[in-house]
């Protein structure tokens, strides 16, 4: 037996710091971690004793990609422990705001991190020599769902428009009219980008996934609703720290997560759309038929279909929040601080973001938690890694190592929420 | 990324303790992003590209603060590879929201999040990279401004000054035609001690600024904090609006340490 250790690059077009080392001894994977090191940054920690106005600011830091998706579970936990419920225009505008963030972030992880890997680049960019007219169609994209954030955020990253409440301004009516011009192209463009990505070969690989996801009675949950598991189980927003239990593991600073006392579950495009996928709009589901899509996809080397999948659903759920829009009296609904504990759930793009937070008395944040989406998949993630490399222990290094970082990619983890060297130790 | 790659300068973007926010403001500039990638070689990127070219590099983008034991050594490999170094955005410039460690104590606030803080490899305050390595030029905002990001490469591509402006965020208020909402709204605003470069965006949207681009060069932070207790902003409240994403800066440090001594002059 021979030991061998190879040093690959880095685990590249990921957001965020992260390895992965795996051991293997005569044929049988003996040892598997994805590893983060992204530096803590202690958010549960600093939050505490500021003020019930504050976290919706502070958490958009945890991640750039996804700051609305923060902005938007940090809202509905403290609304939910002073006991209000934000709806109408304002949920509307919300619910758009979060639209162009999908779309921002999915034609990101498509265009420029996943596709990549089909297509045998380096990068987005390094695609551009032979595939310029896609690599500008993913820009395009791209800046459509920034410009919904930013119109009504204010800026595509870290928005300073939100507020407890709902926000600081509304936009008129007529300040919509460009977006959904914008959105018409954008729709046309995710319709197509499903369309190429329904094309890419991928490894025939199916994994058994228990999934997690939010699920409401008439949307493809993004907003609100109640946490559903394909096992059948579901259970409301408050009841998620009964259910959902973080633990520390020593080689990693982001916690894994546990569904109900087992560890690897699946949260992201793929939980959604085996749950939800009924509730798509229909320009998305026959979009989704049309590509060849099951009712229910295992296969994570496909989710870069759902993701399109969902381009289109955000697309063309934006343009129907547009066009029965009404500008909202006020602007917020007023939250009156008062002591309580107050739970908000949404769907990141990478899956179910948790907020949980206890107020004190004056209205100062006592004790915060916060569940993102890859601490939820990291072990998940480590799963479909020994499933995948257990029966290719034989490939040369140099294909393992990289079919196991596509492997990790597939899951578009965002580890700043909580990988760049690749680590792969062979000992077979 | 192709092409003769060694006539072009070769660009790096380096990551620390942050969120990915700064540097995917790069990968933001949708329209721009193709001719960058003509003009530079994007020679390590890793959040865009498995491309990882050999140093050294005639600019470096370094984005996030300095808060483990590794991370100090590797930022000072990093300033040995770049014959350029530019920082981007309030972590690298000025420690981040993550330096509020820095007023308590890192050991307390492992032990919030970790159940065994001991497997967690941390530092007791988080520190800008100038704390460590000279730089170049700093760039602000939390999350840096695009145009402001395209005007630096520019600028060190053709061998000169950033153009970046050091007054305060009333500036672009004024410029914009916006309402003053701490004189019209009374709405309390970190607009003049904070150095513009977003736009006055918060103002925008009737909001009041909360100092993201940190201070500007010449803040009066003693007289805007009477106006704001003035408005009826308390102690916490002041030490709060200083204390988010640029607290260690010293104008910014002193305005806080300032409202908590003018209290106990009063009291």
């Amino acid at each position: 037996m021979t030991h061998k250790s190879i040093r690959i690059g880095g685990l590249a077009r990921v957001e965020g710091q992260g390895s992965l080392l795996v051991r293997a001894r005569a044929g049988q994977i003996t040892g598997l971690e994805l590893n983060i090191y992204e530096p803590p940054r202690f958010f549960e920690a600093l939050l505490r004793g500021r003020a019930h106005t504050e976290p919706p600011d502070i958490t958009a830091r945890i991640c750039g990609i996804c700051p609305v998706a923060y902005q938007m579970s940090a809202c509905q936990a403290i609304e939910a422990a002073c006991g209000v419920e934000v709806t109408g225009p304002l949920r509307d505008l919300r619910l758009l705001m979060y639209y162009g963030e999908w779309i921002e972030s999915h034609a990101l992880h498509i265009y420029l991190l996943h596709a990549p890997d089909f297509l045998g680049y380096d990068s987005g960019v390094a695609m551009a020599a032979d595939h310029r007219p896609h690599l500008e169609r993913g820009l395009a994209l791209k800046k459509a769902g920034n410009e919904v954030v930013a119109t009504l955020g204010g800026r595509a990253i870290h928005p300073v428009n939100v507020r407890v409440g709902g926000f600081h301004r509304v936009p008129a009516r007529a300040e919509l009219a460009p977006l959904a011009e914008r959105l018409r192209r954008a729709l046309d463009q995710a319709l197509a980008t499903v369309e190429w990505v329904a094309g890419f070969e991928a490894p025939e690989v199916e994994h058994g996934y228990r999934f997690l996801a939010l699920r409401h009675p008439q949307e493809y949950a993004i907003l609100s609703g109640s946490v559903a598991v394909s096992d059948g189980t579901e259970f409301s927003a408050a009841d998620w720290p009964v259910h959902v239990v973080e633990e520390q593991v020593p080689h990693s600073t982001a916690l894994h997560a546990r569904l109900d006392g087992a560890t690897g579950y699946l949260v992201g495009a793929l939980a959604r759309y085996a749950l939800n996928g009924a509730l798509l709009n229909p320009v998305a589901r026959s979009a989704a038929e049309a590509a060849g899509l099951p009712p229910v996809c295992r296969n994570p080397f496909r989710s870069i279909v759902v993701r399109a999948v969902e381009i289109v659903h955000a697309c063309a759920e934006a343009l129907r929040v547009i066009e029965g829009y009404a500008e909202p009296d006020v602007p917020y609904v007023p939250v009156e601080p008062r002591a309580g504990v107050g739970h908000g759930i949404s769907e990141a793009p990478r899956g179910t973001l948790y907020h949980r937070y206890r107020l004190d008395g004056a209205g100062l944040v006592a004790e915060a938690a916060i569940v993102p989406p890859t601490s939820q998949n990291q072990a998940r993630i480590e799963m479909d890694l020994r499933d995948l490399i257990q029966p290719r222990l034989g490939l040369p290094e140099a294909e393992l190592a990289a079919l196991c970082e596509r492997a990790v990619r597939n899951h578009d983890p965002c580890i700043s929420c909580a990988a760049h060297f690749l680590d792969l130790h062979l000992d077979r | 990324m192709a092409g003769p790659a060694s006539r072009r300068p070769k660009l790096a973007v380096w990551k620390f303790a942050s969120c990915d926010g700064c540097q995917l403001t790069l990968l933001d500039c949708e329209d721009e992003l193709p001719a960058v990638a003509g003009a530079v070689d994007i020679a390590h990127f890793t959040e865009a590209s498995s491309a990882d070219g050999p140093g050294p590099y005639d600019l470096s983008l370094v984005e996030g603060s300095i808060t483990t034991p590794d991370d100090l050594r590797r930022i000072q490999h990093v300033r040995r590879v770049s014959k350029r170094l530019v920082t981007i955005g309030a972590c690298a410039t000025a420690g981040g929201i993550q330096a509020l460690r820095d007023f308590a104590d890192v050991r307390e606030y492992a032990s919030v999040v970790y159940a065994r803080p001991e497997y967690v490899a941390t530092l007791a305050r988080s520190t800008p990279i100038s704390a460590h390595v000279p730089v170049d030029f700093e760039l602000r905002g939390c999350p840096i401004d695009k145009r402001q990001l395209l005007e630096v490469i520019a600028a060190f591509l053709a061998g000169r000054r950033p153009c970046v402006p050091a007054h305060s965020v009333c500036v672009e208020c004024k410029a914009r035609g916006n309402v003053c909402v701490l004189v019209a709204h009374g709405t309390p605003c970190l607009g003049p001690v904070t150095q513009a470069g977003c736009g006055a965006l918060c103002p925008a949207f009737n909001r009041g600024c909360y100092g993201c681009f940190g201070p500007m060069e010449s803040p009066n932070a003693r007289a805007l904090n009477a106006r704001l207790r003035e408005l009826g902003m308390s102690t916490p409240e002041l030490v709060r609006i200083y204390r988010t994403f640029n607290a260690t800066e010293e104008p910014f440090r002193q305005a806080a340490e300032q409202a908590e001594q003018s209290e106990e002059a009063d009291g």
